[in-house]
C-alpha cells in the first residue's frame, strides 16, 4: 500500500512521477476542497464492479488496494493524506487532530489534540479513548505491520509478543485535555506517514478484539458500509452523522450510494462500464480489450505511473528455491518484456530488475540478470538459467507457482510456468481468488513455492519496499499476516536496513543511495524474487462519471465521483 | 453409421495431434511463446500483436493457413488448432476412460445389489442414494477443488496434483449411480424370468448364473450406456475445466481452451467458439451412436421409440 514521510523526499518522487503521469483525457492537478462542492452534483448510485471482494472488511486487518481506496471516504485517523488531486496527495494533513502534531523528545514523543463533537457512523462521540483502543486493538487483531511498524510505539514490542496483554504503555491519552501522546520506543521519521494509513483508523472502542470479516466496523467518514457480502456486493451509504471538518481530509461525497459489485469476469465488467450498466472497473483491463477502449472511449480511460510491483517472490526456506542458484535461474528465464506485453503493452508497464520501482526514492539502474548484464533490461538468458538450474542439482523438481484468477495474473503464471519447465522444472499453477491467494501465500503452514503477487507503496520511502517486503520483522511463519513473503530473513541485510532507516533522520540523500545498494545486494547475492515490472494503472469510467481525481496515495477516489 | 464415421474421424485426427504439432506445423503447444513470430503472407508477423494506439495486445487471429496458426493464437501465443487437437485428446481420454470406469463399477453395483438383494442390495443402494443425492455438478467441483489441486494420495498409491487420473476417477465415480440404478432394476426383473430360475433349481452357483446368464442379458444395456456415459463425461469434464478444476495448465482439453477463449471472446472469437464446436459435434455424435446402439441391442427400446 502506500506512505511517504519528509518533504524532501516527497519532492524527489512527486517530481519524478508528475513527468511520467499520462492522462488520456481530462486529467487536471486542481485540488478537490469543501469550497469546490457543487451540491447539484450530489445524489445517485455509484457502480463499480470487481471481479473478487478484497477480503476481510476489517481496516486495521485489510492490506489490499481494493478495500484500502473505499477506506478513504469511511474512516478517519488522527492524521491523513490530504484528498486533493494529483502530487499534493503525498502530503499529510490533519484529520481527527485538530493539528498536525507537536513533537519533542529528539523526535521520540508526538502529541495529538482530538477534535471535538466528531460521531462514527454508529451515533457515538469519537474520544481519546476509542483512539487508545483503536492502537491497542490493532496489536490484537494482529494488525500485518504491527511488527514492522506500529511497534515503533514504546510497549509495542511487547503487545507484539503477546497481543492479548497489551496495555501499550507508550500511547497514553488525556480525556481532560483531549490529548493523546505517543511516546516512541526509538525515533521513526516515518512514524507520522504509518498514522495517516487505514491501518491507523479511529473506530469505536467498543468494537471486539477480532479481525470482523464480514461485519462493517463504524468509522467516522463521509460514508458507512452498510452491507457486505464477499459473494455478491458491497455497499457504501452517507454517514447520517458526518459533517465536514476538514475537507482536505475528509470531503463530503457525492453519490448518495455507492454499491461495488463483484462476481463478473473482468470482460464483462468493461461491457457494462461501455454500455453505462456500470461506473468503473476495479481489476486489470484484460490486454485485448484496450485497444478498442483506448479507441473508442478514450475520454473514459485515464492512466497514471504508479510506485509498484509485480514481483514473483520465491519461498527462500524450501525447496526447489532454498537454492540460491534456483532462484538466479528463475531470474534470468523470465522474459520481462513478455510480462509487459501481458500486462497490456510498452505503454502501460516497464520492465524492471529491482526491489525499488523506477522513479522511487533510492532506486538504482542495476540488472544483474539479463543477457549480458548492466544497468538495464535486454532480455533473459536461457542458457545461463538452464546451466544455473542444472548446477543448483533442483532439475526436475515439482513446482507450483499460486497465483490469483483474473485474466492478467492468470496470464501471466501460466507464462511464467511455460518458462519453469522449459529450464528443467516440473511447474504447474494454482489459481485462486483474489479473496484467498494474498494471505494464503503468505502463510509457511501453505508451503507455497512460488507466487505471482503485486506491492503497491504505502508511502513513498524505500523501507515500505525493502524492509517490509524482505525484512525479518514481517516474516511471521505460520501467520496468514506475514508480508515478507519469500520468507527471506538475513541478519547482515537486516543490519544494513536498520542502519539505511537511521541514516533517513539525519541525511536522505546519502540514505536513499544506502537504500540503493541494499536493493542491489538483495538482488545479487540473494535474489529472493524476481521483480517483473513496474505497471501503470488504468481506470476507466463510464461516460455518465464526472469529476474525476486521483490521489498518488490511494488512486481514484470513488467518493468524489459525479454520477448526476 | 455416420455418427460411427464422424467419431471416427474426431478420434483419429485428435491423434495425430503430435504429429501436427511438430512435424507440420512446428509449435509446441503447451509452451508459451509471446515474443514469437511467424511468416505468413510473405511477412513475418508477431504471435502477439501490439495494438494501433499503444495500448493492449492481441494475439494473431485465425491465418487459415493448415500448417501455420490455422485458427490462430490464444493469449500465450500458442497455437490454438494445435492445442485444439490435444484437448480433443484429454477430453475423449477422460470421456472414455472415466466412462469405462463407471460402467465398471455400475455393472458391479448392479448386478450385485439386483441379484442378491437383501442387506446387499440394502447397503449398496443407500450408498448410490447417497451418492445420487448430490448435485452431480456441485459433487464434482467439491471433489476437484479438493483433489485436483492438491493430489490424491491413498497407501501405496500415489497422484499427483494436475494429473488427468484425478478427473477421470472423479468423473467416473459421481456416474455410478445414474448407470447401476437402471442395471439393478433389469437385474432384478431378469431374476424373476424362467431361465434364471430353471438355473437356480438345477443347483448352478450365484457366480456362474451372474456370468452365464445375467451377464449376457444385460450387456446390451451397457453397450446402450457406454457411448451415452462418454458423452455426458466429456461434457462434465468440459464444465470442470472451464471451471478451472479439470485439466489444469498447461496441459488442454476442450474444456480448459474455451476458458482460455472467454478473455478474448469480443477480440477473437474463434478461440472458444472451435472447441465448443467439437464438444457439440463430438457429443451429438455418441448420442447418435447410443441410439444406433439401443436400436440394434434393444428391439423393446426401439419398439417404443417408434410408438
Amino acid at each position: 500500500m502506500l506512505k511517504f514521510k519528509s518533504t524532501r523526499k516527497l519532492g524527489v518522487v512527486t517530481s519524478a512521477l508528475a513527468l511520467t503521469m499520462t492522462g488520456l483525457a481530462g486529467f487536471s492537478a486542481s485540488p478537490a476542497g469543501a469550497s469546490s462542492y457543487q451540491k447539484a452534483h450530489a445524489g445517485g448510485t455509484l457502480t463499480l464492479l470487481a471481479s473478487t471482494a478484497g477480503g476481510t472488511l476489517d481496516p486495521q486487518v485489510n492490506y489490499t488496494l481494493e478495500y484500502w481506496q473505499l477506506y478513504q471516504a469511511t474512516y478517519d485517523g488522527l492524521v491523513t493524506f490530504q484528498k486533493v488531486n494529483g502530487p499534493a496527495s503525498f502530503t499529510v494533513v490533519p484529520d481527527l487532530a485538530t493539528a498536525l502534531p507537536k513533537v519533542t523528545n529528539g523526535g521520540k514523543t508526538y502529541t495529538f489534540t482530538l477534535r471535538k463533537g466528531i460521531k462514527f457512523s454508529n451515533g457515538q462521540t469519537v474520544t481519546v479513548n476509542d483512539v487508545k483502543a483503536s492502537f491497542i486493538r490493532l496489536f490484537k487483531v494482529s494488525n500485518p505491520n504491527s511488527g514492522s511498524w506500529y511497534n515503533a510505539i514504546a510497549g509495542g514490542d511487547a503487545c507484539v509478543a503477546t497481543p492479548a496483554s497489551c496495555t501499550l504503555s507508550g500511547l497514553t491519552v488525556n480525556a481532560a485535555t483531549n490529548t493523546v501522546t505517543f511516546n516512541l520506543a526509538k525515533v521513526d521519521p516515518e512514524f507520522i506517514d504509518q498514522l495517516a494509513v487505514p491501518f491507523a483508523a479511529i473506530i469505536p472502542a467498543s468494537t471486539p478484539t477480532k479481525d470482523e470479516g464480514s461485519s462493517p466496523v463504524p468509522g467516522t467518514g463521509a460514508y458507512t458500509f452498510k452491507s457486505y457480502n464477499p459473494n455478491s456486493s458491497l455497499v457504501m451509504v452517507r454517514n447520517p452523522y458526518f459533517k465536514v471538518w476538514n475537507a482536505k481530509a475528509q470531503p463530503q461525497g457525492y453519490p448518495n450510494k455507492i454499491v461495488e459489485n463483484f462476481g463478473s469476469t473482468v470482460e464483462s465488467e468493461v461491457t457494462a462500464v461501455e454500455n453505462g450498466q456500470a461506473d468503473w472497473v476495479f481489476d486489470p483491463l484484460p490486454s485485448d480489450r484496450l485497444g478498442e477502449i483506448s479507441t473508442k472511449y478514450a475520454s473514459q480511460l485515464r492512466v497514471h505511473q504508479l510506485t509498484a510491483d509485480w514481483y514473483v517472490p520465491m519461498n527462500t526456506n524450501i525447496a526447489p528455491f532454498n537454492n540460491l542458484k534456483a532462484r538466479q535461474a528463475v531470474n534470468y528465464a523470465i522474459n520481462k518484456n513478455n510480462i509487459v506485453k501481458l500486462y497490456g503493452g510498452s505503454k502501460l508497464a516497464n520492465p524492471t530488475c529491482t526491489i525499488l520501482p523506477k522513479g522511487f526514492p533510492g532506486h538504482t539502474n542495476y540488472c544483474g540478470y539479463t543477457k549480458g548484464g548492466g544497468s538495464s533490461y535486454n532480455g533473459p538468458d536461457m542458457a545461463k538459467a538452464k546451466a544455473l538450474v542444472a548446477a543448483s542439482g533442483t532439475k526436475g523438481a515439482v513446482v507450483k507457482l499460486v497465483a490469483t484468477n483474473d485474466a492478467v495474473n492468470a496470464a501471466v503464471a501460466q507464462y511464467i510456468v511455460s518458462v519453469l519447465n522449459q529450464i528443467g522444472y516440473k511447474a504447474s499453477v494454482v489459481l485462486q481468488s483474489a479473496n484467498i491467494q494474498f494471505n494464503y501465500i503468505q502463510n509457511t503452514n501453505n508451503k507455497v513455492q512460488i507466487s505471482l503477487t503485486q506491492w503497491y507503496q504505502d508511502y513513498p520511502a524505500p523501507s515500505d519496499f525493502i524492509n517490509i517486503l524482505l525484512g525479518c520483522s514481517t516474516f511471521h511463519p505460520g501467520s496468514d499476516n506475514s508480508i515478507n513473503i519469500a520468507g527471506f530473513c538475513n541478519a547482515g541485510i537486516d543490519a544494513q536496513i536498520k542502519a539505511a532507516e537511521t541514516l533517513t533522520i539525519t541525511n536522505p540523500t546519502a540514505a536513499n543511495a544506502k537504500w540503493g545498494q541494499i536493493d542491489k545486494t538483495l538482488m545479487a547475492k540473494y535474489a529472493p524474487w524476481v521483480p517483473l515490472i513496474n505497471p501503470k494503472l488504468t481506470d476507466f469510467v463510464s461516460s455518465r462519471v464526472g469529476n474525476y481525481k486521483f490521489s498518488l496515495e490511494f488512486y481514484m477516489y470513488v467518493d468524489q465521483l459525479w454520477v448526476k | 453409421m455416420g455418427a460411427l464415421g464422424v467419431l471416427i474421424f474426431i478420434v483419429l485426427i485428435c491423434l495425430c495431434a503430435p504429429l501436427y504439432a511438430h512435424y507440420w506445423a512446428h509449435v509446441n503447444p503447451f509452451s508459451s511463446n509471446i515474443s514469437g513470430r511467424i511468416f505468413i503472407n510473405g511477412h513475418w508477423r508477431s504471435v502477439i500483436q501490439s495494438n494501433s494506439t499503444g495500448y493492449g495486445e492481441s494475439p494473431i487471429g485465425p491465418t487459415w493457413h493448415i500448417n501455420n496458426y490455422f485458427l490462430g493464437a490464444d493469449s500465450q501465443g500458442r497455437d490454438v488448432f494445435a492445442r485444439l487437437l490435444y484437448g480433443g485428446r484429454d477430453s475423449l481420454l477422460i470421456g472414455t476412460a472415466s466412462a469405462l470406469i463407471c460402467v465398471f463399477f455400475a455393472t458391479i453395483s448392479g448386478l450385485a445389489a439386483g441379484y442378491f438383494g437383501g442387506v446387499i442390495d440394502w447397503i449398496v443402494s443407500r450408498m448410490l442414494d447417497i451418492t445420487w443425492a448430490f448435485p452431480v455438478y456441485l459433487l464434482a467441483i467439491s471433489l476437484s477443488v479438493i483433489l485436483v489441486t492438491a493430489g490424491f494420495s491413498v497407501g501405496p498409491i500415489h497422484v499427483q496434483a494436475g494429473s488427468l487420473l484425478l478427473p477421470i476417477i472423479i468423473i467416473a465415480l459421481i456416474y455410478v449411480p445414474y448407470v447401476a440404478r437402471p442395471l439393478r432394476g433389469i437385474v432384478m426383473t431378469l431374476k424373476e424370468r424362467e431361465f434364471i430360475q430353471a438355473a437356480i433349481g438345477s443347483g448352478a452357483s450365484d457366480w456362474r448364473i451372474l456370468r452365464k446368464e445375467i451377464l449376457p442379458n444385460v450387456a446390451p444395456s451397457i453397450i446402450v450406456f457406454f457411448p451415452l456415459m462418454v458423452a455426458f463425461n466429456m461434457l462434465t469434464e468440459s464444465a470442470l475445466s472451464f471451471l478451472g478444476v479439470g485439466v489444469q495448465p498447461p496441459n488442454a482439453s476442450w474444456g480448459t481452451i474455451i476458458n482460455d477463449g472467454l478473455e478474448l471472446l469480443y477480440t477473437r472469437p474463434w478461440v472458444a467458439m472451435a472447441p465448443g464446436l467439437m464438444i457439440v459435434i463430438t457429443a451429438g455424435a455418441l448420442n447418435l451412436l447410443g441410439d444406433g446402439f439401443r436400436d440394434a441391442f434393444d428391439p423393446k427400446a426401439k419398439l417404443r421409440g417408434s410408438i
